[in-house]
């Protein structure tokens, strides 16, 4: 990163001439024709159309597959099943306790076990009836307080502890207990968050073709092209080398395509089996059952105060129900606890949070993994603390902010933080003093706050390289090419690599050709989780192209015989401060560089700084920067039919610089949208058999254009120094607070807290009719 | 093999002849016979929107049409919208599809190829909607990633562009899409 700190957050000179701007999206255009080609948008010649046959039971024993009727069938050219892909694997590589197809045990109806590769997807779906399986049916455990206690049956046995414990945290900084004499005020309550799912309208598809050459490629709806390519290389049991993975234009994902998924390995070994391309594109049933999102929590807080508001302690206590597989739950179980510790500063804080296994599809990483159910607990439960002792929900918050260059208590280093502009936006934003407390009854606003990381230190497996790689190659057209490993799933990571270059470039943004997200390409990138992609692509960019405008400004101060600081890059043209006759389009200036330095080409990198509290887990939430948000929602309650209308939600987020305020407020206006929904509309909920209640999109309720309260974003830029010119993440914090900030407004329309997400009818009336009666 | 059937299908005003098994959904027959893969399957099932197509230029889910019975009729999807726009004299795409992107209604694009021609269906037969009214006829299309502000004022620039376009143009259907077959 030698380049890195050639102007710092500051514009290369002058003004910026594309960040900041409402530029258009590389990509835009031809997603709005049609032009964009997704997964399920790939036919190759000889395709075969692969589907999955899925257990019918919770949990139970595999004892024999029968599929020589399957077989037989004519059409069909491969049936699957889990003893040829025996390799486990996992995104996190302490926990890999998945298979492609099961080789022993089903743990929730859904699990995968075999599948076909016919020419049509009716030829494979009629193939599937004719698989027999036996199947041994096991008792299943689908509460996660019967996995706490119950140590039969186990959903992973011959792990080294016999119980359905997944991950068991226990962190305490201070002395919590020592507390509770001394505060003015305890709250102690329960809450607790259901589980939810991120729904993108793209559901998973997968294409592999073994080519000619020995070489396997595999086109996958994922976020995660490296750890794809890692995992497909173990369970093929194949050389790295010899597989290409590439992510297509993506239809979403928010986290639900950041593990690896069965379907990848299953079109790739048929592919291999049947030397034909092979292509699985899953229903939207199937896809509620894939899941991997938002964990069921059951959370225990107390919080101590003391008069002023001042926060002396909070104690959690954490049950995480992480259904059938441990996907990223290692990771979980600590962002439940470790991400709480800002924007407030506590000084002593204790966490005891508990994974366990369950039978019902897996849970995993949703849009603000781990941190927006403690968020939803504590925001409550701070709004608490500040009813008893009568003080302003907005000013106890600003008691207690954290700072800015400080350190939390769980030792993470923050930077800067504008946690207290947030605020300030949203107070002034909603009318909060005129309104708040003095609307009619059934009508009320509250607020909450949050923060979240822009990438985290830990790299999902150990090693030292860069977490983020770009190349640059400079054309002799004047066209850069930008091979990224960055995942655009939506969010823009592409248009925001090419304003990055082009305006260290001096360039217009049409000028930059971004190639992403495919591994025969591209330099390595992690992927697009944990809202990295922004701080650490952008700073690989920034190195990158400063090596490359390094090159160009030398090579033609050389010709021009004037000093380098004289030479600039600006809108496509490269010309001298001092003499207004020398000029050259950047296409001319390529060519100077080129016979200067030869064929002109750079790479950059980004890698975090070392970060974290010193402690075991000190690493995971550590971040090198922490976005903040605040909300307030407006809502109306119907006390006859119990039924919540969010109103209006106004939000600010701390974004360090926005890079381009148009896609920011996309980011921030779509979280919103998406916690609001959390809170009133959508709810993965299995039945006592572990059966989803409703896998479809009439019956779980994502919201149409009408259930969408108003948003209005705000954005306040902190400017950090670490970030690409002073930017951190936004795609992610913006949800946290909503969910709080709703059920907080609540309360204030009809006194009433709510600790039990989601907020139905029934409890609000339940709620109501209790309040009545204490009364 | 499922019976196969021989459509002849009006499409982007082309007059196409293609066979397809007869169970087939129009957005099957247009995804993986047509190669008109720029109308999404997000459900299968009606309950998305991203397959959404026009037919004689009112808004339908492809996914739930059958085939058979539109042979006649004018169907219209996303890849037809900007060459439309063209054939009526215009330059690059149809305003609406420009009014998507310069707003930033446009993230991971799937269901926006059906959000576009239900907005452009709207500006068509009322080209100076209200909000509610914009919120109403986008209702069918479910948008994950953008929480439809952008979307809203998409719409509101495509009719405000339309309008100042009519003031001087010659009122011709720039869409094509209620044009006869």
């Amino acid at each position: 990163m030698a380049a890195r700190d050639l102007h710092g957050p500051d514009a290369p000179w002058g003004d910026f001439q594309v960040v900041g701007k409402r530029n258009r999206k590389v990509d835009a255009m031809a997603k709005a024709t049609g032009e964009a080609v997704y997964t399920d948008d790939i036919q190759l010649p000889g395709m075969l159309h692969a589907k999955m046959l899925r257990s019918p039971h919770a949990h139970a024993r595999v004892l024999s597959i029968d599929t020589s009727k399957a077989e037989a069938l004519p059409g069909v050219h491969g049936v699957l099943v889990g003893a040829e892909l025996p390799v486990k694997y996992g995104v996190i590589p302490w926990t890999q306790d998945e298979n492609a197809l099961a080789t022993d045990k089903v743990r929730f109806i859904g699990d995968e076990v075999a599948a076909v590769a016919a020419i049509d997807e009716d030829t494979a779906l009629e193939a599937l009836e004719l698989i027999d399986v036996e199947y041994e049916v096991l008792d299943a455990i689908l509460d996660p307080q019967d996995a706490l206690t119950r140590t039969e049956p186990q959903v992973h046995e011959g792990r080294k502890r016999q119980d359905n414990i997944s991950k068991h945290v226990l962190l305490e900084f201070g002395d919590v207990d020592a507390q509770v004499d001394s505060a003015d005020v305890v709250i102690e309550e329960d809450y607790s968050f259901h589980g939810n799912t991120h729904t993108p309208i793209e559901p998973h598809c997968a294409v592999a073709q073994a080519g000619a050459d020995g070489r396997l490629t595999l086109w996958s709806a994922t976020q995660i092209t490296h750890y794809v390519h890692r995992a497909l290389a173990r369970v093929l049991e194949m050389e790295p080398e010899r597989i290409r993975v590439i992510q297509p234009c993506l239809g979403g994902a928010f986290g639900g395509k950041s593990d690896p998924f069965s379907l990848e390995f299953v079109v790739a070994k048929l592919a291999l089996k049947t030397g034909r391309p092979v292509k699985m594109l899953w229903t939207r049933e199937e896809v509620f059952y894939a899941h991997r999102g938002r964990h069921p929590m059951r959370l225990h807080y107390r919080t101590t105060a003391k008069a002023d508001g001042t926060v002396t302690g909070v104690d959690a206590r954490i049950l995480i129900d992480g259904g059938s597989y441990s996907s990223f739950g290692l990771v979980t179980t600590y962002y439940s606890g470790q991400l709480l510790a800002g924007p407030y500063a506590f000084p002593n804080y204790r966490f005891d949070s508990t994974r366990v296994f369950t039978n019902k599809p897996p849970c995993g990483p949703k849009r603000g993994h781990g941190s927006v159910q403690p968020r939803f607990a504590f925001e409550v439960q701070l709004d608490e603390v500040a009813a008893r002792l009568g003080i302003d929900p907005i000013e106890i918050r600003r008691r207690n902010f954290v700072g800015e260059h400080t350190e939390t208590v769980n030792g993470q280093r923050i930077t800067s933080n504008g946690f207290q502009q947030c605020l300030d936006a949203v107070e002034a934003a909603s009318g909060w003093q005129e309104r708040r407390g003095k609307l009619p009854r059934g009508r009320g606003l509250g607020v909450a706050g949050s923060m979240y990381i822009s990438g985290t230190n830990y790299p999902v497996y150990p090693n030292h390289m860069p977490q983020a790689g770009v190349q640059l190659k400079a054309d002799r057209s004047g066209l850069v090419t930008l091979f990224t490993g960055g995942n655009d799933i939506g969010q823009g990571s592409n248009s925001m690599a090419a304003y990055l270059v082009a305006e260290e470039l001096g360039m217009d943004v049409a000028n930059i050709k971004v190639v992403a997200a495919d591994t025969d390409l591209c330099p390595v990138d992690l992927g697009a989780y944990s809202s990295r992609v922004t701080f650490m692509v952008g700073n690989a960019c920034i190195d990158a192209a400063r090596k490359l405008r390094a090159q160009v400004v030398t090579a033609v101060a050389k010709r021009w015989e004037v000093e380098e600081r004289d030479v600039r890059m600006m809108q496509g043209r490269v010309f001298s401060l001092s003499d207004p006759d020398k000029t050259l389009p950047t296409r001319e200036a390529f060519w100077i560089a080129e016979e200067e330095y030869d064929t002109l080409g750079v790479t950059g990198s980004y890698n975090t700084p070392h970060l974290g509290g010193k402690y075991r887990g000190g690493t995971i939430g550590a971040s090198p920067a922490y976005s903040f948000t605040s909300h307030v929602a407006e809502v109306e309650v119907d006390e006859e039919t119990g039924r919540i209308t969010v109103q209006k939600v106004w939000v600010a987020h701390d974004c360090g610089r926005a890079l381009n305020p148009m896609i920011v407020s996309g980011q921030i206006e779509g979280s919103t949208y998406m916690g609001a929904a959390e809170v009133v509309l959508e709810e993965q909920e299995m039945n006592r058999f572990g059966l989803h209640r409703g896998p479809s999109l009439l019956d779980y309720r994502i919201p149409t254009s009408l259930d969408t309260p108003a948003i209005e974003a705000h954005i306040v830029e902190s400017i950090d120094p670490e970030g690409p010119f002073g930017a951190k993440e936004a795609g992610e914090g913006p949800l946290h607070s909503t969910i709080p900030a709703i059920a907080n407004a609540v309360y204030d329309a009809v006194g009433i807290r709510l600790r039990h997400l989601p907020f139905t009818p029934g409890k609000v009336l339940a709620a109501l009719a209790a309040e009545a009666k204490s009364c | 093999m499922p019976p196969m059937r021989v459509l002849r299908l009006h499409v982007n005003g082309d007059e196409l002849e293609l066979a397809a098994p007869e169970h087939w959904s129009l957005l099957e027959v247009l995804r993986y016979r047509a190669g008109l893969t720029g109308s999404k399957q997000g459900c299968d099932k009606g309950d998305c929107g991203a397959c959404t197509v026009l037919i004689d230029g009112e808004p339908q889910l492809a996914c739930l049409l059958v085939p058979a019975t539109l042979e006649g009729r004018a169907i219209t999807t996303i890849e037809g919208l900007a060459p439309a726009h063209r054939r009526a004299g215009g330059e690059g795409v149809d305003p609406v599809q420009d009014a998507f992107d310069q707003c930033g209604a446009l993230q991971c694009g799937f269901c926006q190829p059906g959000m576009i021609l239900s907005a452009k269906a709207l500006l068509t037969r009322n080209p100076q909607p209200s909000h509610r009214q914009i919120q109403d006829a986008l209702a069918g299309n479910l948008c994950r990633c953008t929480g439809y502000t952008q979307i809203y004022q998409a719409v509101e620039r495509a009719a405000e562009e339309l309008a100042a376009a009519a003031t001087g143009a010659t009122g011709t259907d720039a869409a094509g899409t209620g044009e006869q077959v």
